[in-house]
């Protein structure tokens, strides 16, 4: 078997683990539905309404049944109630997913742009000075965690132009796309940064990589020009590891990015799990956690894909 | 002592190890309680004093001392990065080996359950764990190890699975070497390298996922003084008190900047190509 089949087949395995790790999990948690929902007032109830909110929330059932019935419910779209927002788990996280999906691509895009040109700049000016430059000011973003460099842009723009990001109510992109584009330029700066660091640096070393290899040399050799050996001969397999980064975090972004969101007031998915589990609303962590999961595992997936497609030792099974 | 001269010898190790070894001197003042002032004593008529000869980098709130703070914080953020690596070096290197080592079903089981684990985002995960342990030192270290141990277990499955198959391997095998001999000697030993690179860098994100942890409130709890709590007191007191912000922020960064040189300095020293072997 070649290694995408492998991959293919492994895929939903580690989804059936993740719903069970994410299931026991949660069970795990002291205290039931109904003392989430009720708090200190759960010790008023009688046997009788406990037994009856028991069987309402299934919980009387063991635990493989509570799992089955779990489980059946998601593959028919039902994640079950969020118990803070009284409405169904699943409308509550793709109510919040827009918002995350446009700050990650946002982010990539800032990153992409920033990270590649500036890698291959430095892979092609080699030890020089400016090839230092960017790769310390690579080291120190990616060194610079997203809720200190978001602090400290709150804190200039306040402190030295008396201005605070726009925040307040959301505007949806589809809504007002001003507005909403000034509500997320600044986080998607904050998250940029550090994913260009990595960017940066991965796509300088990859670019190094390539440039040493003996097809590099061949072209040189042949008379190729600077230009079109970077672009047309080094460029494409420079990529790929560019390509793995970027997917990976992508990936992570896609589950929110919980302290970002939190600073700048954002109602994305990695709040929204947050307060979840601070006013322990199991089922919408429950959905949330294994909506993230599974988006994440689809982001690698289509990385590895893409690698794939990129890469033909992978294709041909070779390791 | 080669390698400490390798390191010094290299531009960025150099740097990056005196950040690490200035930390470290700090994190242990701040451990034994060797500090300006008393991190958690309220000095409340110097409540939000500007940075000044008795308060060096200012204090907060509750009139207390910021610098001692940050060393307290310091020590405490160090604790969870150093005891969350170990535990997840030590379950990384045991599983890999045993994956590595035992073959077939267990390399299966023991690959697809990390698979499992790594199929959440790390910080997602470690909010999960906490969730089900509740906030706290402990649980950080617990749910921080636990997010890094997959890492582990691949860094050393991959190599150990290419060491079993190398000639100085079956040599022992045919001298009657027992199993136990074979993995702690011929592949442990030289697992070292890829081991000590992913250790420094694990450090760094260690101490990235304490900070975020506590800067959300599921880390260490107050009054207890660490970096991403401070962080997080500062929002509302940015303009009229900055040094609130400005030092635990800048704190947290070169901190990770000097464990983010010394693994790459080590990578250049021990491991120049390391080559990841895909599960």
């Amino acid at each position: 078997m070649n290694y995408l089949m492998r991959r293919l087949a492994t895929f939903p395995l580690v989804l059936l683990g993740v719903s069970i790790l994410v299931f026991v999990a949660i069970r795990m948690v002291p205290g039931d539905s109904i003392t989430a929902m009720l708090g200190t007032e759960a010790g008023l109830l009688t046997p009788a309404q406990r037994d009856s909110l028991a069987a309402y929330f299934g919980i009387d059932q063991p635990w493989f049944i509570q799992y089955w019935r779990w489980i059946g419910g998601i593959l028919h779209g039902n994640f079950g109630i969020s118990v803070t927002y009284g409405r169904p788990v699943l409308d509550v996280i793709l109510e919040r997913f827009p918002l995350t999906l446009e700050l990650a691509l946002l982010s990539m895009i800032i990153a992409l742009a920033v990270g590649m040109p500036a890698g291959i700049y430095a892979a092609t000016h080699n030890e020089k000075p400016s090839d230092l430059g960017v790769r310390i000011v690579a080291m120190i973003g990616q060194s610079t965690p997203s809720f200190v460099l978001g602090l400290l842009i709150i804190y200039a723009l306040s402190a030295g132009f008396g201005v605070l990001p726009a925040m307040g109510e959301f505007a949806p992109l589809w809504q007002d796309p001003l507005r909403n584009l000034s509500q997320l330029i600044l986080p998607a700066i904050t998250l940029g940064f550090a994913f260009a660091a990595s960017v940066t640096r991965i796509s300088r070393s990859a670019m190094l990589d390539v440039l040493s290899d003996d097809y590099v040399r061949t072209a040189r050799s042949k008379g190729a020009s600077a230009r079109s050996v970077i672009w047309r001969h080094a460029l494409p397999n420079a990529l790929i590891p560019v390509v793995t980064l970027s997917g990976i975090e992508f990936g992570y972004l896609l589950g929110g990015a919980v302290i970002v969101e939190q600073i700048y007031a954002l109602p994305g998915l990695g709040r929204m799990v947050l307060d979840a589990i601070l006013q322990r609303d199991y089922a919408l962590v429950q959905g949330a956690v294994l909506f993230i999961a599974f988006n994440f595992m689809i982001v690698n997936l289509l990385v590895d894909l893409a690698y794939v497609a990129l890469d033909p030792r992978i294709r041909l099974g070779e390791q | 002592m080669r390698i400490l001269r390798a390191i010094f010898g290299h531009g960025s190790g150099r740097i990056g190890g005196v950040i690490v070894g200035v930390y470290l001197l700090i994190a242990i003042l701040g451990l034994v309680g060797l500090t300006p002032h008393n991190p958690i004593t309220q000095f409340r008529v110097d409540r939000l004093h500007a940075p000044n000869g008795a308060y060096w980098m200012g204090t907060d709130l509750f009139g207390r001392d910021v610098a001692s703070r940050l060393m307290a914080g310091i020590g405490q953020s160090f604790t969870v990065a150093f005891f969350s690596v170990a535990f997840a070096t030590l379950a990384g290197t045991v599983l890999g080996l045993a994956a590595a080592w035992l073959g077939r079903r267990w390399d299966g089981v023991v690959m697809r359950i990390m698979d499992v684990l790594l199929a959440f985002p790390a910080i997602l995960l470690a909010l999960l764990i906490v969730t089900v342990a509740g906030p706290g030192t402990w649980t950080s270290v617990v749910a921080i190890g636990i997010v890094y141990t997959p890492i582990f277990t691949r860094v050393v499955r991959g190599p150990a699975l290419s060491l079993k198959a190398r000639e100085f391997v079956d040599a022992a095998r045919t001298f009657g070497s027992s199993s136990s001999y074979i993995v702690t000697r011929h592949l442990l030993l030289n697992l070292v390298a890829p081991l000590t690179v992913q250790v420094t860098l694990a450090l760094a994100w260690a101490l990235l996922t304490e900070a975020g942890l506590s800067f959300l409130g599921l880390g260490t709890q107050p009054p207890a003084a660490s970096l991403g709590l401070m962080l997080s007191d500062s929002r509302n007191l940015m303009e009229t008190a900055p040094w609130l912000m400005i030092f635990p922020g800048l704190t947290i960064m070169i901190s990770i900047l000097g464990f983010n040189l010394l693994g790459d300095a080590l990578r250049d020293i021990l491991d120049p190509r390391m080559r990841r072997v895909p599960a």
